[in-house]
C-alpha cells in the first residue's frame, strides 16, 4: 500500500508538486497521466527514495521513506524508460549483481525464472550492448521483479519502444502475476494508462487534478474530455 | 561488506572486460615516465630528488582519469539510479567504488614503477617502504578523489571540474607522499612526519566520506 500525506517538493523556485494527497491500495494498479513536466517522475523517484520531499510524508507498506528508506527499498521495484543495466555485463550478470544487492534467496532458481518469463532465456550470457532497446526493457522488468517486490512502479515505461515493444511489453506485465502487486504507472499516452489502469488520475503542474476509477469512465474520447479541462489543453 | 565487495566487482569485471579506463591510466602514467626519461636522460645525477616528482605527476594525473570515470560509467542507462535503489546503506556504494578504484591505481603503479627501474637504472633502497609510502597515498587520493568523483557527476564539464577541486584539496597527500617517497628513496629512515600526515589524512576524509556520502549522491 502506498499512502501519501500533504506532498511537497521544491526545486529552487520552482514547485515540482504541490500538497499531492493519494492512497494507493494493496493491488490497486493507478495510472498517472500528465503532460510533460507535471511531476509524475518527481513523485516516482520521492516514492522509490531516490529524492527527498520538501515536506509531507509517504509510507509503503506502514514504513515511512524517510525514517525506513532501505525497508521501503526492499518492497520497491522500479521500471523506468532507463533500464538500470549495465551494458558492458551479460543479462545474466546483470541480475546476479542486483539479486546480490537485494538479497534474494535461492538467486540462480530465480534468475532462471524472471528471465524465462521476460523470453530471455537464450540471450542471457549475451552482453547487454548487444540488445534492441524492447530486450533491454524486457531485461529492465526482470530487474525489477527479481525480488518480488509488493510495489512497482513504472516511469514512463514506453519511452522509445516502438509498438510492437510495447505490445510485447504489455504482454508481460499481463502474463506476471501482478494481481497481488500495487502497482503506479506514470505515462503521457492515455490509451495506454487507460488499458492497464484500475484506476487514472491526472497530475498538472504539480498537482492532482482528477481521480477516479476506471469503471467510472465511459470510454477513451470520454477521459480525453476530462484530461482536456483538467490540463487545459486541447488533444 | 559484502555489497561493497558485489560492487567493487562488478566495477572491476566491467571494467577488465573493456578496459576502458585501465588502458588509458597505463598509456598516461608510462608517457609520463617515458618523457621524463627522454628529457633528464638515462643517468641524471640527481634521480633522488627528481624520481618522487616523476613517479607521484605519473600516479595522480594517471589515476585522475580513473577517477573521473568512476560514477560517470554509472550515469549510462541510469545505473546510478539503479545503484541508490538497492536496500543498502548508501555509503556501501562509496566503499565499493572506493575498493575498485584502489585495485585499479595499484594495477596502474605496480605498472608504473617498474618500468621507472627499467628506464633509470634504478635501484631502490628499501622497496617495503617505499611500497608503504605509496599504499598509503594512493589510499589517500583515491578516499578524497571517490568522494569528489561522486559529487562532481551531475555536472556537465565534470571532468575538468574534478582535477579543479581534486587537486587542491589532495595538496597535503600530496606534499607528503612526495616527501616521503624522496626520503625513502635517498635511504632517510625516518618518514613518520610524514606518514602521520597521510594517515590521518586519508583516515578523516574515509570516516567524512562515509558519513556525507548519502547527500553527495542525492539528486
Amino acid at each position: 500500500m502506498i499512502s501519501i500525506n500533504g506532498l511537497s517538493k521544491v526545486f529552487g523556485s520552482n514547485v515540482a508538486l504541490k500538497e499531492i494527497n493519494l492512497e494507493v491500495k494493496k493491488g490497486e494498479f493507478i495510472a498517472l497521466l500528465g503532460p510533460n513536466g507535471a511531476g509524475k517522475t518527481t513523485l516516482i523517484k520521492i516514492i522509490s527514495t531516490l529524492v527527498s520531499p520538501t515536506s509531507g510524508s509517504i509510507t509503503i507498506d506502514d514504513y515511512d521513506i524517510k525514517e525506513a528508506p532501505i525497508e521501503v527499498r526492499k518492497r520497491v521495484g522500479v521500471i523506468s524508460h532507463e533500464t538500470y543495466l549495465y551494458d558492458d555485463l551479460t543479462a545474466c550478470e546483470n541480475l546476479q549483481f542486483y539479486g546480490k544487492m537485494y538479497q534474494v534467496d535461492d538467486l540462480d532458481e530465480r534468475i532462471s525464472t524472471v528471465i524465462s518469463d521476460v523470453g530471455l532465456s537464450r540471450r542471457s550470457d549475451d552482453i547487454v550492448r548487444t540488445f534492441s532497446r524492447g530486450m533491454k526493457q524486457r531485461l529492465s522488468i526482470a530487474r525489477a521483479i527479481l525480488h518480488d517486490p509488493s510495489i512497482l512502479l513504472l516511469d514512463e515505461p514506453y519511452t522509445g519502444l516502438d509498438p510492437h515493444a510495447a505490445a510485447t511489453f504489455d504482454g508481460i506485465l499481463e502474463q506476471l502475476n501482478l494481481m497481488d502487486k500495487t502497482v503506479m504507472m506514470t505515462t503521457h499516452m492515455i490509451n495506454q494508462g487507460l488499458e492497464m489502469g484500475d484506476r487514472v488520475a491526472i497530475l498538472n503542474r504539480g498537482e492532482i487534478t482528477c481521480d477516479m476509477p476506471k469503471n467510472q469512465i465511459r470510454d477513451e474520447a470520454h477521459f480525453k474530455s476530462i484530461y482536456e479541462q483538467c490540463v487545459g489543453v486541447e488533444l | 561488506m559484502r555489497h561493497c565487495l558485489n560492487i567493487a566487482w562488478k566495477d572491476l569485471k566491467t571494467e577488465f572486460r573493456t578496459k576502458q579506463m585501465l588502458n588509458s591510466m597505463l598509456l598516461f602514467a608510462l608517457l609520463v615516465v617515458i618523457i621524463f626519461s627522454f628529457a633528464f636522460g638515462p643517468y641524471p645525477e640527481n634521480i633522488d630528488q627528481l624520481a618522487p616528482g616523476m613517479l607521484w605527476v605519473a600516479f595522480t594525473f594517471a589515476g585522475m582519469l580513473g577517477l573521473s570515470r568512476s560514477f560517470a560509467s554509472e550515469k549510462e542507462n541510469g545505473c546510478l539510479d539503479g545503484l541508490k535503489l538497492c536496500p543498502v546503506d548508501r555509503s556501501d556504494i562509496y566503499v565499493g567504488k572506493v575498493m575498485s578504484n584502489t585495485v585499479l591505481m595499484f594495477i596502474m603503479v605496480m605498472v608504473t614503477v617498474p618500468v621507472f627501474i627499467v628506464l633509470f637504472d634504478y635501484s631502490i633502497p628499501d622497496p617495503l617502504r617505499l611500497i608503504f609510502v605509496i599504499v598509503l597515498g594512493t589510499l589517500g587520493f583515491v578516499f578524497v578523489g571517490t568522494l569528489l568523483s561522486a559529487l562532481t557527476v551531475n555536472v556537465r564539464a565534470r571532468e575538468l571540474l574534478l582535477p579543479v577541486i581534486l587537486f587542491p584539496v589532495i595538496l597535503p597527500v600530496i606534499i607528503s607522499a612526495v616527501l616521503a617517497t624522496g626520503e625513502v628513496l635517498s635511504g632517510i629512515n625516518d618518514i613518520w612526519a610524514e606518514v602521520r600526515i597521510l594517515g590521518t589524512y586519508g583516515a578523516i576524509f574515509f570516516i567524512v566520506s562515509l558519513l556525507i556520502f548519502e547527500y553527495v549522491i542525492e539528486d
